[in-house]
């Protein structure tokens, strides 16, 4: 700031904090109702603050899943949910890490080769193979399982890419004494390229669970048994109820459940997070 | 973890010991995948749970799958991995698709026949049956959940405009009346339909004895072609759109939105599955009645019969003969009266007997339980015309979507009656052929 | 850029290949080429019958009025979901960045919807928005708008958009806020010595040195819409109502998915490859990210 204009920075946080509520509000309305009873949501317009039945909602489906939509209990989901955010953001870092160990710091036939062929996967998100991925998981026999879910995300070249980039700027001296040591490459690399990578790796890993928690597309095409669903699909399951209503109080409290690990990620772990971000892109 | 070699050899001799032992009762298990949620999963784990307790030698294992074109594309992805279930539910607009895929399955009367058991068509509601047998007769499925299309009315609201709650319309001359006088006695919402397309075309055709398609609505050929523009069809369509200008309907989207309208008390009237009685009556805190849809009585032939929606159970081919005897038994099992009758009773949904129907008339239930026997009566109405023994269209759930938009066009003012239905047919016949191409 | 100290071994750099070589082979280029190879076939659901076809599936798409529409309702979401998260972010980024107090409370209260599913999202905005019981339709009734998304298409639009909106915005704003820390002050001072106001020093200092963060989001926004989306569709309109919110990735899913038609869906499938590499390479090209090795 240049001068000093108060009134320039009272509408500055008036801004701010529009756009805070803004943002706030869907969260805080979701919150209410999942604190209501059905009856309650459905009496248009619905209570503004919060009842009294925070308790049992959230009980009952964390244990028995909704009455009359697919009926997991969430906490199953959750723990699927838990699972997969896990597995895909520890298999991601570690093949990528490997991975671009042996791009940067080797020199081998058809490395050009193996860098453009990680590169090319950018343009393949899973949306634009659907059902042929489907298929492959299908004849692989892996589909509403663990590895289903997670082994055909893991690849993925922005993580390579990530650690390429931070491997480019460790100075070429800490190799070479390495070298002179007489140290393997795999010893440089578990002595002295993980412990510095441990930013990297810390940022990746914030990103890539939110990634792998809030998968939706891959999980609902490759879960068909309820006993494998994650949060995210479970709450759409619950919407389309098909022959039933769909249970307002129920979807809101699963929804809450489904985005607050991740926000808790988000908001204890941020430095990390804005990092990740940053970098990823950068 | 402190198994040590100890604990490795003893579990290693459990598991053998029980291995042999489970290998002594060999049960055959046979796979039922299904889309049934909330009390209808529990009524099909109850229905499954009983015949395994019946008899020794099968185990029905239900799964549930996902919603109907879940576990359908579930179905097909693992057939052709070569480990499809045994029985699968599938929903009635996937019956051509199903019909037409001769090597994926086993059609019921022929697995019956080879497995000896006895198996009457006849003992089959007609209305239900005929949907699903082939041009010679033959059931090629097992009905197992099927609704027909109702007319819901509150009756308090009718009190309150006026109107004598005990005559719900019965021609939409009729339901134009009392339309009316709820809107003129405050009713914000008057009218909302549950499955627009099943109710107000596939059903509207056959009530009022149109035809949907050609070839007996694609009974007879993989070369028929829509005719939902047929004059009275958009005359239908117009005057709905007509009815949502002035607020008599109210659009509620594509499948049951509209029954929570309905019970919450926000609409007066509705049109929707017979199936959702249950439902209405746990949550309206007024009184209703069940009644036939309304009929165009300028058609002649109206009222003819309505036609089913739900599901039935298709098996799937590549079992083993034991295995199909098991699934045999299964169906005959859930054929009985008793199973039925408890079916039945309990869903909401149409018995599929003769014997479950008569069995719960005599019981008094139907006097007991006003609007129950509605959808069937409905059903019997009349013997079944060429319009309406059902449809079988090719790739319909993508047909009956495009159904659905035209009229979501129509509804919203974007386009008129006739240029929507022209479309629909145009769209709904591209469909057609691409199934009739692939599937020569 | 190399490196100039390297190892060698005949072996190794091919065994830590080895993992994400195969994982990509397996999932991403054999389904690719299935795709591409299922979109010259025409199949019945079951496939029990197959039969090559040349290039039909392309021409049939290309014919359907249903599939062109599809690319428009694709192209406006994107414009509206790049433009409106990067307007609102801009804004949002710009504010924070003047005030000193309170700078990481806000900055923590505006990222964390990115970690909301942007299905989840879409289901908390349609449950305010629906027709019935919505806190928001309620709202919007009293002061005369009637609220169906179920029915207008362009209400179900504005639905799936402000849904998409609301989740991108803390991406943007973290984007924006650390271009705008990365303007140096004296720029800024400079202008203000001569005599430019704060509106007047934005639009001619600072906008014009945001143009590369801006570009690059709206490119990042444009991709996050044509695929990251889909959770939002598929947990709110499904594509309703008559296809106003069915945009591409949605009716690949939707087609072979639901309709099973295989040979159209993979087409599809094809088609969408295609705007993918275009986009990315765009992106490469133009966000000064030079791909070395």
């Amino acid at each position: 700031m240049v001068e000093n204009r108060p009134w320039l920075t009272f509408f500055s946080h008036a801004v701010l904090i529009a756009g805070v509520v803004l943002v706030a509000f869907p969260l805080y309305m979701t919150f209410v109702a999942s604190t209501l009873t059905l009856e309650e949501i459905l009496q248009v317009p619905m209570p503004l603050v919060p009842g009294g039945h925070l308790w049992e909602n959230y009980v009952q489906v964390l244990t028995a899943g909704s009455e009359r939509g697919a009926a997991a209990p969430v906490g199953r989901m959750m723990l699927n949910s838990l699972i997969m955010a896990l597995a895909i953001a520890f298999g991601k870092i570690a093949i990528s890490i490997i991975a671009s160990f042996a791009i940067v710091y080797f020199r081998f036939p058809l490395r050009n080769f193996f860098f453009w062929v990680i590169f090319v996967t950018l343009m393949l998100p899973v949306e634009v193979r659907i059902i042929p991925t489907f298929k492959v998981a299908s004849d692989l026999g892996i589909l509403n399982s663990y590895v289903g879910l997670t082994l055909p995300l893991i690849a993925s070249a922005t993580a390579t890419f990530l650690f390429r980039q931070f491997f480019m700027t460790v100075p070429d001296e800490l190799a070479e004494a390495a070298r002179i040591d007489g140290a393997g490459p795999m010893r440089f690399f578990v002595d002295v390229l993980l412990p510095l990578s441990k930013t990297s790796i810390a940022a990746l890993f914030v990103i890539q669970f939110i990634y792998g928690w809030n998968q939706y597309l891959w999980p609902l095409l490759i879960t068909t048994e309820e006993s494998m669903y994650t949060t995210v699909i479970g709450i759409k399951r619950m919407i389309t109820g098909g022959d039933a209503l769909t249970e307002w109080h129920l979807v809101m409290a699963t929804a809450m459940l489904a985005l607050l690990p991740p926000a808790l990620v988000v908001v204890l772990m941020q430095r990390w997070f804005v990092k990740g971000l940053v970098d990823t892109e950068k | 973890m402190h198994y040590g070699k100890l604990g490795a050899l003893r579990a290693v001799l459990f598991t053998a010991l029980f291995g042999l032992a489970a290998q002594a009762q060999a049960v055959t298990e046979i796979q039922w995948w299904h889309s049934m949620t909330g009390a209808l999963n529990d009524r099909v784990n109850d229905i499954a749970n009983g015949f395994n307790a019946s008899q020794k030698d099968y185990k029905v294992v239900p799964i549930y799958k996902g919603s109907y074109p879940e576990s359908m594309t579930a179905a097909i992805a693992a057939f052709r991995a070569g480990n499809a279930p045994h029985i699968l539910q599938v929903f009635e607009v996937g019956t051509a698709t199903m019909m037409a895929a001769k090597g994926a399955i086993k059609p019921v009367y022929l697995m019956m026949k080879e497995a000896n058991e006895p198996f009457d068509p006849k003992n089959y509601l007609a209305a239900v049956a005929g949907y699903y047998t082939d041009s010679n007769g033959n059931m090629l499925s097992l009905p197992f959940n099927s609704s027909t299309p109702v007319f819901y009315v509150n009756k308090d609201a009718y009190k309150k405009a006026g109107l004598d709650p005990e005559k719900a319309p019965k021609t939409w001359k009729e339901f134009a009346v009392a339309a009316e006088k709820l809107k003129a006695s405050g009713q914000e919402c008057v009218y909302t339909t549950g499955w627009p397309s099943w109710v107000h075309v596939e059903n509207f055709s056959a009530w009022n004895n149109l035809p949907i398609g050609t070839k007996s609505n694609g009974f007879d050929g993989l070369d028929t072609v829509f005719t939902v523009n047929s004059p009275a069809h958009v005359a239908h369509i117009a005057m709905l759109a007509d009815y949502a200008k002035k607020g008599w309907f109210t659009y509620s989207g594509r499948t049951n939105q509209a029954e929570a309208r309905f019970f919450s008390g926000e609409c007066a009237m509705l049109t929707s599955s017979s199936a959702a009685q249950g439902n209405i009556r746990k949550n309206a805190k007024f009184d209703f009645s069940v009644n036939f849809l309304p009929y165009n009585d300028t058609i002649p032939g109206a009222p003819q019969n309505s036609i089913i929606g739900g599901a039935t159970l298709w098996v799937m081919s590549g079992k083993k003969p034991d295995e199909y005897k098991g699934v045999t038994k299964f169906f005959s099992y859930l054929s009985s009266p008793d199973i039925q009758v408890a079916w039945h009773q309990g869903t909401g949904y149409v018995p599929i007997t003769n014997a479950a129907f008569d069995v719960t008339k005599k019981s008094g239930y139907y006097d007991k339980n006003p609007g129950t026997d509605v959808a069937i009566r409905q059903l019997n109405n009349k013997p079944p015309t060429a319009n309406s023994k059902g449809l079988r269209f090719g790739n319909f759930v993508q047909g009956r979507e495009v159904i659905e938009e035209e009229m979501e066009s129509v509804f919203a003012g974007k386009k008129d009656a006739k240029t929507a239905m022209d479309d629909a047919v145009k769209r709904g016949n591209e469909i057609l052929r691409k199934f009739e191409a692939a599937n020569k | 850029m190399e490196k100039r100290v390297v190892f060698r071994s005949a072996w190794l750099p091919y065994a830590l290949l080895a993992p994400q070589i195969a994982i990509t082979i397996v999932f991403f280029f054999w389904p690719a080429f299935q795709a591409a190879w299922f979109s010259f076939q025409l199949q019945d659901a079951f496939g029990l019958k197959t039969e090559f076809v040349g290039l039909r599936n392309f021409v049939e798409l290309f014919k359907d009025p249903r599939y062109l529409e599809s690319f428009k309702i694709t192209a406006l979401f994107s414009v509206l979901v790049a433009v409106c998260g990067i307007a609102v972010s801009l804004v949002l980024a710009t504010m924070a960045d003047r005030v000193l107090r309170g700078a990481l409370a806000y900055k923590t209260f505006l990222i964390w919807p990115y970690a909301v599913a942007p299905a989840v999202a879409g289901v908390l905005w349609a449950f305010l928005f629906a027709p019935s019981v919505g806190i928001v339709t309620f709202a919007l009734r009293q002061i005369g708008i009637d609220w169906n998304w179920v029915l207008r298409g362009d209400q179900a639009m504005a639905l799936v958009v402000i849904a998409s909106v609301w989740r991108q915005i803390s991406y943007n704003f973290l984007f924006f806020l650390a271009g705008l820390q990365s303007v140096p002050k004296s720029l800024i001072e400079a202008a203000a010595i001569d005599g430019a106001g704060p509106t007047r020093r934005f639009w001619t200092v600072v906008f014009p040195l945001l143009t590369p963060t801006t570009f690059f989001l709206l490119i990042v926004n444009m991709v996050y819409a044509f695929f990251d989306t889909f959770g939002v569709i598929d947990a709110t309109t499904q594509g309703g109502p008559a296809g106003a919110t069915q945009i591409l990735v949605y009716k690949v899913y939707h087609d072979g998915v639901k309709s099973a038609d295989l040979g159209g869906s993979s087409a599809q499938s094809v088609v969408l490859m295609i705007i993918v590499i275009v986009l990315t390479v765009l992106q490469f090209r133009f966000v000064e990210r030079k791909v070395h090795y």
